[in-house]
Formats: C-alpha cells, structure tokens, sequence
C-alpha cells in the first residue's frame, strides 16, 4: 500500500503546532539549570564572604603566634595550631611522596602485568577509605603500641591519604611521556633506573608537581584522623611523643565553646586555613595550569581533592 | 535561438555562462531550496565562499568536489546545523519554498523538521528499539494516536525498503541491525517526519556495495516525492542517481548543470579534470 | 680481549643497580595491598570484644551506654543515621550536580570554564570550614527561612517536619553534605555526558528537537548509566564524611539517634567515632564497640564505592580515547 501525498498531508496536519510550547518547555529549563549552577555557587561565595569577614577581625600578630589563652578569654592565638599544621604537613609528605612517586614509577614503568593491574585497582580501593578509619588504624598501629598520642601517628595517618593520591597522578605523568624518550635512553645505553629520573621524571614533573601539592592541600585540611593520634594541643611542638594541635582541630574545637570570643578565634583560624589550602590550590591551577592542561583536570575529577 | 526540448527536466546552468543558454528553456519545476549567497566561515577560515545554489524540486541534486571543498559544510547549512558548532559563523539567505531559513525572526525548531537529514555514519538512537527509533521525530511533534504512528513506521519503513527486513520484530534494538540496515533506519527515521526536502551526507560511503544499491534505489524511488540533496565522493554515484550536480572546489562553486551534461561535456576546465579523475 | 669485551656488554644481564630499582618500586606499589590488608586485620583484631560480646546483633542493636558495668552497644542507629544523610544529601544534591553539569557541558568555553573551576573549588574547601560556616552562618538561615516554615506549616501532619528544629538535625547535616558531594557528582556527570557522540546529538536536533528534548533523547539514554554511577560516588563521598557531619548533627546516641523526623538530632558512623573515641578507655567494651563502628563503615563505604566505579568505569571505557580535557 503506497501512501498518497493526500494521506501524508494528513499526517502533517496531525503535527500538533507545538513548537511554541516546546520552545517554552526548553527555555524554562535553561533557567532550573542557571538556578542549579547559582544555588552552587551562593555556598562557595558565603563560606569565602564569612571566613573572610569574620576571621580577618581577629588576626594579629598576637593571634599568630602565640599560645591559647584561657578558655572563653579571648585572649591569645593559634600558633601552635599553625605550626603544628605546617609540621604534620611536612612529615607526612616525607613518608607519603616517596611511596607515592616510586609506587607511580612501579604502575608507570613496570605496571604491564597482572600484579600492577591488582595494585592499580586497590589503589583505587584505598582512596575511597574514609579518612576517620585511616585515623583509627593509626591509632591502632602506633598510638595503642606507644602508650601514648604520637606526631608520628598523625604523620603516618595523613601519609596514607597521600601516597594513593601522588601514586595515581605520577602514573599519568610518567605515562604521558612518550615511549619515544625512554627508547632513547635505552639506545644510549643507560640503566633503568637512570632513564626514569633523568630523563622521564623531568618530562613530567610539572603533572607530578601538581599532584604532590595538591595532596598536601589536602590533607592540610583533613581533620578526622588528626583526633586520635595527635589529639591537639595548646602548646607549641616540644617532641613527636606528646599531642599536638593543629589548624583543623584547633577550629574544631573552638567551635564546641559557647563563647563568642572562641568563635571569633576559629573564624580566625579557619581564615588562615583557607588562605594555605585555597593558595596552594589557586597557585597550583595558575602555574602549572597552561603546562598539561589535560592531566590536570582529570586529576582534580578523578576526586583528588575531595576532604572528608 | 533554439527551442530546447527537454524531457522531464528542466536545464540549469550557473550564471557564469552565455545568456544564449538560458533562453527558450522552460522551466517545469519549481526550486524547492535557494541558497543565496551562502559563506560559511569557522574563525578565520572561510570554507565555503559566497555560493549561490538552487535545487530543484523533487529531484536528486549531487554535490561533488574533492575533500576539503565544502560540500559537507554546505550541506549542513541547509537545515542550520551549524548552529550547533562553536565558532561557524553563516552569512546568506537559505530559502525553504518562502522562508528564509536564517532570517533573524525564523527558529530553525519550527523548520528543522521540514527538512530530514541522513549522517555519514549510520547514527540510529542506541537505547530505543527500531520502532521507538521511527517514531522518536513524531512524538516530538505529538503525534500520539498508536494506529497513526503504527501506520506512518510501517509507511516511513517501506519506503527505506527497511519494511521486508524487519516488520517482524520492530522492538529489536536498533544496533542490533547491520550497518547497511541501520542507515536505511535513519532514512526511515528521517521520512517520519514527513519532511519535503532531504539532506544525505554521503549516506552510503560506510556501506558494503549491495547495502550502497539499496540505499541508491532508495534515493530513485524518493525523488518523486522528495526533494533530495546528496553529498557524495562517488561520482559514479552521482551519475547513477542524481538528476544536477554541482561540482564544488576549495569552497567555491565551479559549475552546476544537469548531471548527465556535466559529466560527459563538463564547461570548466577544472571540472573536467575532475571527473576525468585527474584528482581526488 | 674478547672475554672483556662480552663481560661489560649489558645485553641479557641486567645491572644491579635496575634490580634493586625495580625491587623498591615493586615493594612501593605492593605497599598498598600491605596496607589493606594490616588495616583490616587491625579493625578486626582490635573490634574482636564487641563481636564477641553480640556476635552479629552488634549490627542491629540500638543500645549505647558506655557506663561501666553497664556497657552495651549496638551500631544500628549509627548505620542508620549514615544512610538517611547520605540518602538525602543525594536527593539534594544529584539533581543539582546534574544540572550543573549540563549547563556546562553546553556552555562556550569562556562561561564554562571558570563556573567549572569555581565548583571544583568547592571541593577544596576543608569539611571543617564547612562546619564551621555551618554552625554559625547556614544554620541560623536555614531554621529561620526553612525549617521554622516547614514546622509550622507541616509540623502536626507530616511526621519528618515534626520536632521544633533548633539546626542541628538530619536535614541541616544533609544539606551541607549535598554541597559537599556537588563537585564530585558534577565533575564525573560532565564527563559521562561528553562522551555521547556528537552525532547522536546531531540526530536528535535534525529532527527538530530543542536542546532539553535533545538531552532527553539522545544524552540522558545514552550516559544514564555513567550518571548513576556519578550518583553513586556522591554516596560513598557523603557515606565517608566526617566533620561537617559531625559538627551538625546534633549528637544523639543510642536509641535516641533513630527518628522519623528531619528535624532531630542523630549521628552517623564517623560522628560517633569523632565524637567518642578520644574518651573512649581501651580497658572497656568501649573502645572495641568504636572500632566495631568503624569496620561496619568501611564496609558499607568499600561497596558503595566498588560499584560506583564499575558503573562509571563501564561507561567510559569505550570513550577513553575520546574524553579530552
């Protein structure tokens, strides 16, 4: 049966003129979806506006550097909450970024058989850890043994949220490299082990880089497994046996005080925090951020930064 | 002056030839599309440059040239898919029978659907079954009366010649159909919309040669309805199917006449070498 | 001269040096497993009491005293406490991030760019600045704009809006966590959604569709599983999440951190850990309860994450050539 033009012109009366309402349809869709991105955005705004606002009040030098005063006082600072950071920061990256750079060279240049395609997946597994149970298997390993809350603990329970972090974004580094360069180095007659840190690691530094001190602005702000293996503190660092305070913790536990000098004290705090994280972050994006664009995003997608 | 008798077709020529051909030809058909002026430029790059074209209603016309001419470009312009692309900028007038496509006051919604396209590559919706493939343009429109859209995919179907090959099971998934049947489903996808004109952007170039034959008995049996524009590399093709061609190169148009006069007596040089294969 | 000469030639023998190279990058990357495998042991070792205690009700009771002589304790209210914030910071914010995602996946570059690294900034923010802004900003909005309406409104009829909302309950907690998860579920969502073919969407607008029906036919059919999979991840992210949870809760325990009501106080998992564990003495059942408490979370978190990964990983697997950055 052949259709005749007369039934198709049936067929386009039937075409119901709803354009318009589509196209209505379609823009007010348009605008629920600018509303999401707004009603994201107004968040991100507030926090910056109100650490800002209420924090900048109560930096001083004193506030800087000095012990706490007593409780509700008001008086005193954070310093040993900075300190304390910069110190945990610093440990943890001392144990966390060579286990992480040789497990990425491992995944990068030796990662073609099944055991790197096992180590890969759990690598994967062990990021997604929350941050608390990491805490606690500190605690466990080297808080518990001791006796005692340890620097070494909160050093070592950081450095496990680092090391998967710089293992997986130095494997994409190296991996960008061609193979082209490495050849090149075998042809010469050089050793492995000298190809990679000569001559591939230089090539991609930039994404390694990138990755390391994005961990490091991550877990500057990591909370949950700093309470039970360095406890805070209000003094300043005197041995890697004792509690020590840090940023996160400090701001924590102003926020449990009823007093409003204690809240101004964390705002305080947390402006400083923000301005090491989000300076870290912002520096990162701005010089490295032209280099290889690509890595980069898919980094920060594949959830590096995401605190807990 | 010489009365030209023509047999179903009227002749066409581009206007860079003498005023002597155009006269005493009587023109039986009407132009379906105009393309007036048309430049399309992507930044800086201009790929194609200030064409003006018109096609013919109910009848095939073939766009030829080597790659790179703009045929494809052109093509798209036609039922403003270039609105889609960041960075195309088109100047021009398209007309569709009155409107002009790209007048500021026109939204291509209300006549995208007057104009079907086929993909180069067989592009069928791979969630939805041949038959929701089918329908998926009626329903945008509303259609909804079950016996109505069961009557248009059988219609849309025969017409692809997809009907024989697949009316038994119609909730089969489209990719599960060969490459051949599954652009023949974009056919039929692209006639449910009752369009008037059709675009096909090399619609056979990723098909065996029998799925090609199919495709181009397809094309032979549509004309008498449709208005069809083809971009094809196969000259052959061109021969066999369309009734004008139009032999474009590095973004201009070098000459446009009824198909059987530009392969076997080409006016332009460049077009002679072409056909004749001197470059491709 | 000819014994020297094979001798120093490298070929088929590798140096010392590589070997002990590839030893420390073998033991680097096993470093992982090892450590998998130490935790586990620890949580389980370490929760041994508790499980010995309850045996397998350890999961489903509701008590929690801490009082010696007294002691019993049941992670229930806790899994549940987990579960209902997560459950509802993904209501929240899934539909948001998706959103979001399709505004920039859709929008030139010199708009899309910057909203995207404004969202991803999100994620850089500390969660315990989210508290913080929380506690002292949100909070006071958030009673004040929607809780106190909801209440009164809806407060006899409705039993999730019964309670007089004081701020820190269930809903407070689960907003706050919603935005925390928005960079995540849009980043991963962004990048399900660009994998469909351009053609696909060329088909769908060549039959006259507008840019949501094209999204409908052609995006959402095709990347649905990639989105689940978005989703998903946003719950293991909200699942782990400690002190912005923490922090607005309102710390309930035992029996008293299971109701019906948004406008109550409960606790998660990692709230009652952060809450408790420095107080909590290693002689008692306490302390075993809590590492039981953490073992249940990093179960749950493991699996919800596991199968995240398969979904989106599915999806994108075929695309990975095609995804750039």
């Amino acid at each position: 049966m052949t259709t005749t033009q007369q039934r198709r012109l049936e067929y386009r009366a039937l075409f119901k003129q709803n354009v318009g309402k589509r196209l209505a349809v379609d823009k007010a869709v348009r605008i629920i979806i600018f509303s999401c991105v707004i009603i994201a955005i107004i968040p991100l705004g507030s926090i910056l506006v109100e650490v800002f606002k209420n924090g900048i009040t109560a930096i001083s030098y004193e506030f800087l550097t000095e012990v706490p005063g007593s409780i509700g006082s008001g008086e005193g600072g954070i310093g040993p909450a900075i300190q304390g950071t910069l110190i945990i920061i610093g440990l943890s990256s001392m144990i966390g970024v060579p286990i992480g750079v040789m497990s990425g060279i491992f995944l990068s240049e030796y990662g073609d058989n099944q055991l790197a395609r096992t180590i890969r997946f759990f690598n994967d597994v062990f990021m997604e850890f929350p941050s608390i149970v990491l805490g606690i298997f500190a605690f466990l390993m080297i808080v518990l043994i001791l006796g005692h809350f340890s620097v070494w603990a909160g050093a070592f329970a950081l450095s496990l949220i680092m090391f998967p972090i710089v293992a997986r974004t130095t494997e994409e580094s190296l991996k960008m490299v061609p193979v082209t360069y490495r050849e090149a180095g075998t042809a010469l007659g050089l050793k492995k082990w000298v190809i990679t840190f000569r001559i591939v690691i230089s090539g991609a530094k930039s994404g390694m880089i990138t990755g390391i001190l994005l961990s490091v602005s991550r877990i500057g702000g990591e909370t949950a497994p700093l309470i039970m293996t360095i406890l805070g503190s209000s003094q300043f660092f005197s041995s890697m046996d004792v509690p020590m305070d840090a940023l996160p913790l400090r701001i924590w536990r102003l926020s449990l005080l009823p007093y409003d000098s204690a809240q101004l004290q964390g705002w305080g705090a947390a402006l400083v925090l923000i301005i090491i994280i989000l300076g870290i972050n912002l520096g990162v994006r701005y010089y490295f951020a032209n280099k290889k664009g690509s890595i980069f995003g898919r980094l920060i997608k594949q959830g590096v930064s995401g605190k807990k | 002056m010489t009365a030209l008798t023509t047999q179903s077709r009227p002749s066409l020529d581009n206007s860079s030839l003498s005023k002597e051909d155009y006269a005493g030809i009587e023109i039986e058909k009407k132009y379906k599309m105009i393309a007036e002026n048309v430049t399309i430029s992507y930044g800086d790059f201009v790929a194609v440059k200030n064409i003006t074209m018109k096609f013919p209603e109910k009848s095939v016309t073939a766009l030829i040239g080597p790659s790179g001419c703009g045929k494809t470009t052109f093509l798209r312009c036609l039922n403003r898919m270039h609105d889609m692309t960041k960075n195309a900028q088109v100047e021009g007038k398209v007309m569709l029978d009155d409107i002009d496509l790209y007048d500021k006051s026109v939204d291509p919604i209300y006549h995208r659907r007057k104009v079907g396209m086929v993909f180069q590559k067989p592009n069928p919706f791979p969630t939805m079954s041949i038959y929701d493939n089918v329908v998926a343009g009626l329903k945008l429109n509303g259609v909804k009366d079950k016996k109505i859209l069961d009557e248009i995919v059988e219609d849309s179907l025969k017409m692809a010649y997809l009907w024989d090959e697949v009316h038994n099971d119609l909730k089969k998934s489209a990719i599960e159909l060969s490459g051949g049947q599954q652009q023949r489903l974009c056919i039929a996808r692209a006639l449910a919309i009752q369009p008037e004109v059709l675009l096909m952007d090399e619609p056979a170039s990723a098909l065996d040669p029998i799925a090609t034959q199919k495709i181009e008995e397809t094309i032979t049996e549509l004309k008498k309805e449709y208005t069809i524009i083809i971009v094809t590399h196969n000259m052959q093709q061109a021969v066999r199917v369309s009734d004008f061609t139009g032999f474009m190169y590095l973004g201009d148009l070098i000459e446009f006449r009824e198909t059987k006069k530009l392969f076997t007596d080409p006016k332009n040089e460049l077009t002679a070498k072409y056909v004749q294969g001197h470059f491709g | 001269m000819r014994k020297e000469l094979l001798k120093s030639s490298k070929v088929g023998r590798r140096p010392i040096s590589d070997k002990i190279f590839r030893i420390g990058a073998t033991a680097a990357g096993v470093y992982v497993l090892v450590m998998i495998v130490f935790l586990t042991f620890q949580l389980i070792s370490e929760s041994y009491p508790i499980w010995e205690e309850n045996g397998l009700s350890f999961i489903t009771k509701t008590e929690w005293n801490a009082v010696e002589g007294r002691e019993d304790f049941g992670v229930l209210p806790y899994i549940f406490g987990t579960l209902v914030t997560s459950a509802l910071a993904m209501a929240i914010g899934v539909p948001l991030s998706i959103g979001i995602a399709m505004f920039i996946s859709d929008a030139p570059a010199k708009i899309g760019g910057p909203l995207g690294f404004l969202v991803e900034l999100l994620a850089a923010v500390p969660s315990v600045i989210y508290g913080l802004w929380g506690l002292f900003v949100f909070r006071v909005y958030f009673v004040d704009w929607v809780e106190k309406p909801l209440h009164d409104a809806f407060g006899d009829s409705i039993w999730i809006f019964s309670g007089n909302p004081f701020g820190l309950d269930i809903l407070t907690a689960s907003v706050i966590l919603a935005i925390m998860i928005i960079p995540t579920v849009s980043a991963v969502s962004r990048e399900v959604m660009k994998a469909v073919p351009q053609q696909q969407k060329e088909a769908a607008y060549m039959l006259g569709a507008t840019k949501w029906e094209m999204f409908k036919l052609a995006v959402f059919p095709y990347s649905k599983t990639g989105l689940i999979g978005a989703s998903i991840l946003g719950l293991g992210r909200a699942v782990g999440e400690t002190m912005a949870v923490t922090m607005l809760i309102g710390n309930a325990t035992g029996i008293n951190a299971i109701t019906s009501s948004f406008f109550k106080p409960s606790q998660t998992m990692s709230s009652i850990i952060a809450n408790e564990f420095v107080e909590a003495s290693p002689a008692s059942l306490h302390l075993p309860a809590l590492i039981g408490v953490a073992l249940v979370l990093l179960i749950i978190a493991i699996c919800i994450n596991v199968v995240a990964h398969i979904l989106v990983t599915r999806m994108l697997k075929v695309k990975e050539g095609a995804i750039n950055n």
